[in-house]
């Protein structure tokens, strides 16, 4: 059957079966690899998506269940060529080491940030806690979150920058 | 884009990595990632029962299966010479089952289709008839009088005993003992566990009919090691095979061994013309590839009137599983388990061992450790902690009065081992130091006249890692040195090949920095590359924490080879004697005139345009290092634990880790190793099982019963840390990734038996799970 989606803002669509999982359609259909497949039951968050900008487990959700819905995966956290502050923090914090869970909490962070602009490190610990990372002992990634969290307060107040002409100025 | 991009690199800095700019765009580059023209999917069907004679196999509904291109069984391996492969310790392994299951989860036939789904629904087609024979889940049940005989395939095979395996001496250590004023005994299981790298194993193989080449994708943590054994077994000559590690996410060990997916899928493209990918499930991952631990042990520590060790002496049962499939040197049957007298001056010990076939998964691989020595090191200092208890001397004071002295190295113990350096003192007092010792002691004794169960523990580890030397280390023969290739471009930019292969340790950047030191081009101008056998130097490949020790080497050793040569083209760009330069990290300098000088990138531009008479051009080299020792990390781990009386929840308030790895490469690195490190070893100690049911039933075969730490239980870590050079490391460097998984499980549980000692508990074996320690608190008589 046809499903149609918006995926990191494009539209999408494709011919499935019924049963296809979210995560074999955006990983086989749409070739967005950067959502991972860890567990199959719903218990590591590695395949963590954002849909209609909740954090939702991939792996144990069919692909028509999103029907008209929007996802973000992590090929959508970029806006353009720079990194969102999320991805930023991971990078800064040294948050990521072998980087399969990595997608999954960077989103589940962004979810969080969107929500609550500066949680507590009980919060992110608990936000993140359906997400298993094997390497770093989390300590870095709730630093990462953290930075996130720095980075958008510190733009929110920034004063708003001012156009200037082409080839004009610093 | 990172914030340390304008640095150097060079040693001792704390610079971004280099791969993290993929890994955060979704962008890796991980096995099931790939997709060839042409690629079929296979999905292996599993035996349900531990041990059965398989009577009949039925495939027909399975082949007639939309989609469906072939179904394998053992019967078609056998044809082929390929239902049974060698295991990395001498022993066999079936491919695909022909005779008998020996394990749940055992491989008995595969299907390969056109996608995942056609392969999985074919699967459950295939009718297999089984008549099941009784399961021995424990080296007691296997060893007992008339136990059915697991491999009976094994021609003179009339027992399950695997091996006997023995180090030390015994005689004198009986004689030790005769004269010990006390003897402290502890029998502790160290159950079995399992890596669980976030990322499965698999493979995609895309055999030639045409060319013969064997290209096979395949999460392995050593793939040159991995083509020989797939010369060795398949025929296939060894430069028609090319194995490549893509990103891997996550190994742990898990990735080491060769596993029968690898090779029947090689098998299938071979037969069928097309690539062949193959991805395990988590619970294939869980109940059929290599374990970890399973090490029944009893350690008997002897004492003089003081509380001086005398002797130690341990026997311990090796539950090896249905093939002896342990990935580790082949001289050393239990591994490096004979590292057991520790950070301790033992003057004499005795180890004795013995493995057994059991109908349970085999692979029992180095879960985060260095060959078994994370079972040593957890029987010794659990054992140190209970001497301490029985005789009534503080932990830490028992420990520094039995330390080897830094005055001692290098020291030859007393099974063998001679230990590079060490000042386990050093690290006893940085850790006495941050955790506050003689408070936090006060603080205990008044909570518990306040009631309170809560306790301190401590476990002063030495790891020993960076196998070899060759002449003592090897794989099925392949001695276990390691290499590095450096090329530099005219441009002054390099690239650097290791026959290591990174599973997030961060080798593209650590290696950088050896690089960027050494021959003094800046760590982002290095450009570094791992896991394809048709372009990197042979290595035996990354586990045992032996890519620093022995390729981080190798990268020393080359980059000074080219400085070497650097140094004649500097000395005839500047018209002056090679002795009348001097090196600074990145140019060559005419002694006394400051403003004369080469710069290396001028340098690597005039090796392919402008050499001196005679000598040849470029600016590249290899260097194969064979260490001439194991290197030993050593450290203090402090644990504080609270104990709920009612329900026996254990509450970890505090953890502190000195860790002394030697000179630190990237200390960020370093850190989020040690920090992972402490995370598994805490999962050990309180969470991950893999235990079987009556029926050799695994338990544990995913992960809403093989539970690992997440954010919410895990520890904040307060890290601190000692230097103490490796002598015969060209950079003075000893490898860590592994030392807080060794170290840390005994610290853990030596809190909670620090904790529950008043009320005369001794021991609770892993994991510490509620249940247990309420159990153990009610056996004690606490009823609130």
């Amino acid at each position: 059957m046809i499903v149609k989606v918006k995926v990191n803002g494009a539209e999408r669509s494709a011919d499935v079966e019924p049963r296809v999982l979210l995560v074999d359609f955006l990983r086989s259909n749409l070739r967005l690899t950067g959502t991972h497949v860890g567990c199959d039951t719903s218990s590591c968050g590695a395949c963590t998506v954002l849909l209609d900008g909740e954090p939702v487990k991939s792996c144990t959700m069919l692909a028509v269940q999103a029907e008209g819905q929007s996802i973000t995966t992590v090929e959508g956290l970029a806006a353009g060529g720079a990194m969102s502050p999320i991805q930023a923090g991971f990078h800064e914090e040294h948050g990521l080491q072998c980087g399969f869970c990595t997608p999954g909490m960077m989103l589940v962070g962004t979810a969080l940030l969107d929500r609550n602009p500066n949680p507590s490190v009980d919060e992110i610990r608990w936000a993140i806690s359906g997400n298993i990372c094997r390497c770093t002992g989390y300590m870095n990634i709730v630093k990462a979150i953290q930075y996130a969290a720095e980075t958008k307060r510190a733009a929110a107040t920034a004063p708003t920058a001012q156009p200037v002409a082409a080839g004009g100025g610093q | 884009m990172s914030s340390t991009m304008h640095m150097h690199g060079g040693i001792g800095e704390s610079i971004k990595r280099k791969e993290d700019a993929r890994f955060i765009h979704g962008k890796g580059n991980y096995l099931d990632d790939m997709v060839l023209p042409g690629m079929l999917h296979m999905a292996i069907l599993r035996s349900p029962h531990a041990h059965a004679r398989i009577k009949s196999i039925d495939t027909a509904a399975a082949s007639a299966k939309p989609g469906v291109i072939a179904v394998v069984t053992g019967e078609l391996m056998a044809q082929h010479k390929l239902a049974w492969m060698p295991t990395l310790s001498g022993d066999t392994q079936a491919v695909l089952a022909t005779d008998k299951v020996r394990f749940q989860g055992q491989e008995v036939a595969a299907v390969i289709a056109e996608t995942k789904y056609q392969a999985e629904d074919a699967r459950d087609l295939i009718v297999v008839d089984y008549d099941v024979l009784p399961a021995i889940i424990s080296p007691d049940q296997a060893k007992a009088d008339g136990a059915t005989v697991i491999r009976d395939d094994k021609e003179g095979q009339k027992d399950n005993h695997i091996y006997h395996w023995e180090s030390g001496d015994q005689a004198t250590t009986q004689a030790a003992f005769k004269k010990a004023a006390k003897v402290v005994r502890l029998h502790t299981f160290y159950p079995r566990c399992h890596p669980a790298p976030l990322e499965t194993c698999g493979c995609v193989a895309d055999v030639s009919s045409v060319t013969g080449k064997a290209v096979i994708y395949m999460t392995s943590q050593a793939p040159h090691a991995i083509r020989t054994v797939f010369a060795l077994v398949t025929g296939l000559p060894e430069q028609n095979i090319r194995i490549v590690s893509p990103d891997i996410g996550g190994g742990f060990g898990n990735k080491v061994p060769v596993y029968p997916g690898y090779v029947v899928a090689t098998a299938a493209s071979l037969l069928i013309g097309r690539p062949v990918k193959w991805v395990e499930d988590r619970s294939e991952n869980l109940i059929s590839t290599g374990f970890a631990r399973d090490f029944h042990m009893t350690g008997d520590l002897a004492l003089d009137e003081n509380g001086k060790m005398l002797a130690l002496r341990v026997h311990l049962d090796s539950d090896n599983g249905a093939f002896f499939a342990d990935a580790q040197p082949s001289k050393f049957k239990a591994g490096l388990f004979h590292i057991v007298t520790g950070s301790y001056d033992i003057p004499t010990a005795h180890v004795t061992a013995d493995g057994y076939y059991t109908n349970k998964a085999p692979g029992g691989v180095a879960y985060r450790c260095s060959f078994r020595v994370t079972e040593a090191s957890y029987l010794i200092e659990r054992l140190v902690t209970n001497a301490a208890l029985e005789i009534g001397m503080d932990q830490a004071e028992f420990r520094m009065k039995n330390f080897i002295q830094p005055e001692q190295f290098p020291y030859h113990s007393a099974t063998g081992w001679v230990y590079d350096s060490g000042d386990y003192p050093k690290a006893m007092n940085v850790a006495l130091e941050k955790l506050g010792y003689d408070d936090l002691k006060k603080d205990v004794e008044k909570r518990r006249k306040q009631g309170e169960v809560t306790g301190i523990g401590i476990a002063s580890f030495t790891e020993v890692v960076g196998a070899g030397h060759g002449a003592d280390f090897d794989i099925l023969g392949l001695r276990m040195f390691d290499s590095a290739e450096l090329r530099v471009h005219p441009t002054g930019k390099a690239m650097l090949r290791m026959g290591t292969k990174s599973q997030g340790q961060g080798h593209e950047t650590t290696f950088a920095q050896i690089v960027a030191e050494e021959l003094g081009i800046p760590a982002a101008d290095v450009a570094v590359e791992e896991g394809d056998t048709d372009t990197a130097p042979y290595g035996l490949g990354t586990y045992a924490s032996r890519s620093t020790p022995v390729a981080g080497a190798a990268t020393a050793m080359v980059s000074r080879k080219l400085r070497e040569k650097a140094r004649k083209i500097a000395a005839h760009l500047l018209e002056a004697a090679e002795e009348d330069l001097e090196w600074e990290r990145g140019k060559f300098t005419v002694k006394g005139s400051p403003n004369k000088s080469k710069t290396i990138q001028e340098i690597a531009f005039a090796a392919y345009t402008n050499i001196p008479e005679g000598m040849e051009a470029g600016l590249e080299g290899v260097h194969y290092y064979d260490p001439p020792n194991m290197t030993y990390p050593f450290g203090t781990y402090a644990v504080v634990v609270d104990v709920d009386k009612g329900t026996g929840q254990v509450k970890v308030r505090r953890v502190v880790a000195v860790d002394d790895c030697g000179v630190r490469i990237n200390p960020m690195i370093v850190e989020g190793q040690i920090h992972g490190g402490l995370t598994e070893g805490f999962g050990i100690a309180f969470m991950e099982l893999i235990t079987f049911d009556a029926d050799g039933n695994c338990i544990g075969s995913n992960f809403m019963d093989y539970l690992l730490p997440t954010a919410w239980e895990s520890p904040v870590f307060e890290l601190g840390e000692t230097v103490t050079p490796s002598p015969h490391h060209p950079l003075g460097a000893k490898g860590v990734g592994e030392s807080p998984t060794v170290g840390s499980p005994a610290a853990y549980v030596n809190a909670v038996i620090d904790a529950l000692s008043p009320y005369g508990v001794t021991n609770i074996d892993m994991p510490l799970t509620a249940d247990k320690v309420w159990a153990a608190l009610r056996g004690a008589g606490i009823t609130e």
